[in-house]
């Protein structure tokens, strides 16, 4: 059963029914609905794991996607985090919880609520620097609060046509086009810094014994670097947020073919963390993916 | 997930109730607390006065670790961290190396009392300055490290390894001498499921990162805190291993080449390749501040004399008065407009005149064509159109005020901003007005134009989106002062500098302000892109490169006065003009200089590529072609 079909499959039997509201309703005809129109919106899809092998989940996410059309329209908005977390006693659980719900709080309040402000005239910072205020507010919360733990933090901000990504640890961003996919963030792992010295080549360090080894991580100490960096949002493309649960053992071709294989982003994550807990499930599991319209 | 919440919730009510010591409380009947001196990520040092000196103020230091675990374990693993450091400072004894007096546990924290250092810490220092520190102070300071590294590494029974050499752990004192402080990273991460998380760092060695520490180890970690020093580039913001990446002298020339190679050989990735004892590296420095003889003249005299021009001219061609605006090539022909209130037409092989027009002002900006026609903008408060080849006059247009931004042509009209704080659309063929659009202050940026939106900076520091039809779309308006500079969209991004100090980065469609870059002073300079980074000028004598998605710098390279003009890219080289005279040729990706072209007077305007051949006027009333 196609999406389409699991979502209007029932619908004509359904809306044959009086409307509460006594207005009367056609039934739609789920074949006159053509995907092409309903591609015109930002699409969400979210999902998650425990793993096949471990017993806690620490890993957490967030996504907020606001939509809107009409002339001179509120521009698009959209927060997707995606946290793992580590760390002994279940602190990992706990800072990466903790990160996510800091960094929605911050980011949330100042550039969401100013949207809606008619005057526009509220005197806020640049994009980037509340991004990386957010994160580092959520280190901040760990670091006093989670003693011994932490946590990986990918955050990404879309605001109309430009998403601002702010990153620390190994979770991923990826860009999916029709051309290529490629990663967008930068893994902040020992193993990934051998390889970008030419010390070990990528096939070495996918079975690396330390590879899960951080050299930058939420909750290590009082002073944060943070990566922040804007890109157009892909057209016709998919922004995948993941953690290494996900693309750690589901290789990227495959996640490419199962991202443009799927009839919506939330059939496309699932079927993610099912590829992903076929191959083992090692670690837990998160995908955020989003779907942006061509225009 | 509700066993989190009330978890979480149980932290934060502890937490409020901690908090740090106020000024006033006595600690053991004996440590007054003067005041908060500083605090870290788990402990807060204040200064204290020691109260068992009743007639003399003995002051000291008081580091308080706050143990906020709730985990009995981990409590009392970070209680022991804390005794092991105050053991491990009893049994030592260095000038360089704080005195500890006391060591007691107070209901939920430890303190330790200690040597109070009236002084800065070096990244304190470094942030304090604004320029390159002194070479000759770095090594003094370097070779005072060796020594007590050399202590430490010496020590009896067993060595010490100090693990965290970083600027934030080296006090310098009121004598100028330098003291390391902080004997307790020996952090311990838990190891969790995931994996073990590790020093942050940037200064520490590659084997640290697999749990070993050795005297080597160190070495690598001053290397690294040598190279920040010596740089003012934060190793913690870059990735780690990178120093070979980031030579010191490709970004402060005034280093010596023997300070280089001594501090390469301590950042070597093996530590074999390092030096062996901190004694080794000390006779390295000494060494060398002998031979280079920088501790007895600190300076060297660089940027003495007139530079030579290091590139010929192929022509250069002379008007009666200043050259300020930017020349535009079109089909072998220059057209430049110059003070004398012309607007010259030149051979752009052999410079020979061909034709010239006189408006009634000076001529600021840059001319325009559509290949027929030819469009100036004058302070006369005019337009003129005139023929490319003859330069006879089509048509005049009338704005109300003196025109200082350059014209655009874009879908048979013209768009030029005016001081008259109209923003004109001008039919290309006829010089009829098409709309007007009054905004806040006078227009001295050329509008940009993308997919039926114009886009223009104003002297009342506003930022404006029109579309084509003259509706105001969006208008940014968080500059602080006037915006001269042109503005670049890449990648659905808007690039422009403004008076107040900045370059914004805005996200086109809505007028998102994305990032901000801070430079020394104001700029009018437009921006330019080529692989990824926004190059830029500033009246701060500076060009600066700049990385577009992140607005951090990359490089930038002074000039000897302002830089008010723009650059421009060609193939792998920059050029950019300057107040100081010069025309600078630099490598695009490292900033460094590839050649000067002196003249004799201001580079105001921003010189224009055609045919491997760089155009510009000087202020020396000269345009100038040279090979690229």
């Amino acid at each position: 059963m196609t999406f389409l079909q699991r979502l209007f499959g029932k619908a004509p039997t359904d809306l044959e029914q009086s409307d509460p509201n006594g207005i009367e309703t056609a039934p739609l005809d789920p074949k006159t609905i053509d995907w092409a129109a309903l591609s015109n919106h930002t699409l969400v899809g979210t999902s998650q794991s425990t793993g096949v092998e471990r017993a806690h989940n620490e890993d957490a996410l967030f996504s907020l996607l606001g939509s809107s059309s009409g002339e001179n329209s509120v521009p698009n908005f959209g927060l997707f985090v995606v946290a793992d977390g580590m760390g002994g006693h279940r602190s990992g659980e706990v800072a990466s919880a903790l990160s996510v719900r800091s960094v929605a709080h911050r980011l949330s309040a100042d550039p969401l609520l100013q949207l809606f402000d008619l005057n526009g005239s509220a005197d806020s910072l640049p994009v980037q620097d509340l991004v990386r205020r957010a994160l580092q507010d959520a280190n901040k919360s760990v670091v006093s609060k989670v003693p011994g733990g932490g946590t990986t933090l990918t955050v990404v901000l879309v605001l109309g046509n430009q998403m601002t990504i702010g990153h620390v640890g190994d979770s991923r961003a990826y860009v999916l086009t029709q051309h290529e996919t490629k990663v967008v963030t930068r893994d902040h792992s020992l193993v990934n810094r051998l390889v970008e010295l030419g010390q070990l080549t990528e096939a070495e360090a996918a079975v690396h014994p330390q590879r899960n080894v951080l050299y930058k991580a939420v909750g290590q100490g009082a002073n944060l670097e943070v990566d922040v960096e804007t890109f157009p949002v892909p057209k016709n493309g998919f922004l995948l947020i993941c953690s290494d649960g996900l693309w750690g053992v589901v290789p990227d071709k495959e996640i490419e073919r199962i991202a443009w294989g799927a009839d919506h982003p939330q059939a496309a994550c699932d079927e993610l963390i099912r590829a992903a807990n076929a191959a083992g499930g090692p670690d837990n599991i998160t995908a955020v993916l989003v779907y942006f319209p061509p225009t | 997930m509700k066993r989190i919440t009330k978890a979480l919730g149980d932290i934060t009510t502890e937490t409020s109730q901690l908090g740090q010591l106020e000024p006033g409380v006595t600690l053991q009947d004996r440590y007054l607390v003067l005041a908060l001196h500083g605090a870290g990520g788990m402990s807060s040092v204040y200064r204290a006065r020691d109260l068992h000196f009743p007639n003399v103020t003995k002051t000291v230091a008081v580091k308080e670790m706050i143990n906020m675990a709730t985990d009995p374990s981990m409590h009392e693993m970070i209680i022991r961290n804390f005794e092991r450091e105050a053991d491990l400072l009893a049994t030592l004894s260095h000038p360089a190396i704080p005195r500890i007096y006391d060591y007691f546990t107070h209901e939920s924290s430890s303190y330790l009392v200690m040597e109070f250092i009236d002084g800065k810490d070096l990244e304190a220092v470094l942030q304090e300055s604004d320029d390159f520190l002194p070479e000759d102070q770095v090594v003094k300071w370097a070779i005072e490290l060796c020594d007590v590294l050399d202590y430490l590494h010496h020590h009896k029974p067993q060595p010490v390894i100090f693990r965290d050499v970083k600027p934030s752990n080296i006090m310098v004192d009121g004598y100028d001498s330098i003291r390391l402080i902080d004997f307790g990273i020996a952090r311990i991460f838990q190891p969790g499921q995931k994996g073990t998380m590790i020093g942050t760092d940037g200064y520490a060695p590659p084997e640290q990162y697999r749990g070993e520490a050795s005297p080597p180890g160190d070495m690598y970690a001053l290397g690294a805190t040598l190279h920040h020093l010596l740089t003012r580039r934060d190793p913690r913001a870059e990735p780690p291993f990178s120093f070979s990446e980031r030579p010191i002298r490709d970004i402060n020339e005034n280093v010596s080449p023997e300070l280089e190679a001594t501090i390469n050989a301590a950042l070597s990735y093996d530590p074999a390749d390092r030096f062996p004892t901190a004694e080794a590296m000390r006779t390295s420095l000494m060494a060398l501040a002998q031979e280079t003889g920088i501790l007895v003249s600190p300076r060297t005299a660089a940027s003495a004399g007139q530079p030579r021009n290091e590139i010929q001219e192929v022509w250069s061609f002379e008007c009666e008065d200043e050259v300020r605006g930017s020349p535009l090539v079109v089909d072998g022909v220059v057209y430049v407009g110059c003070y004398d209130n012309n607007i010259y037409a030149l051979d752009a092989k052999t410079g020979d005149f061909i034709w010239k027009f006189a408006t009634e002002g000076g001529i600021a900006s840059t001319p325009a064509s559509d290949g027929e026609l030819v469009f100036v903008a004058s302070e006369d408060a005019r337009m003129y159109a005139l023929s490319a080849d003859k330069g006879t006059l089509a048509w005049t247009y009338y704005a109300g005020g003196p025109i200082r931004s350059s014209p655009v042509v874009s879908e048979g009209h013209i768009f030029v901003g005016a001081d008259d704080a109209r923003l004109h659309v001008v039919n290309m063929f006829n010089g009829s007005a098409a709309w007007k659009q009054e905004v806040a202050g006078p227009i001295r940026s050329t509008p940009l134009i993308v997919d039926d939106r114009v886009y223009f900076g104003c002297e009342s520091s506003d930022f404006y989106c029109y579309d084509f039809r003259g509706e105001l779309k969006w208008r940014f308006g968080k500059a602080r002062r006037g915006i001269t500079s042109t503005p670049i969209l890449i990648e659905g991004m808007l690039y422009f500098g403004s008076m107040d100090w900045s370059l914004y980065a805005l996200e086109a469609e809505a007028g998102w302000q994305i990032w901000k870059f801070r430079m020394g002073r104001p700029t009018i300079s437009s921006p330019v892109f080529s692989e990824g980074r926004i190059y830029t000028g500033c009246a701060d004598g500076r060009i600066y490169a700049i990385d577009s998605k992140g607005g951090r710098e990359i490089w930038h390279f002074q000039t000897e006065h302002q830089v008010t003009g723009s650059p421009t890219i060609f193939e792998d080289s920059l050029f950019c003009g300057s107040v100081d005279g010069s025309m600078y040729c630099l490598d695009m990706r490292s900033g460094r200089k590839r050649w000067q072209f002196q003249t004799g007077g201001p580079l105001t305007g921003t010189p224009t590529v055609s045919d491997n051949r760089i155009y510009f006027g000087s202020n020396d009333h000269r345009v100038y072609a040279l090979l690229t």
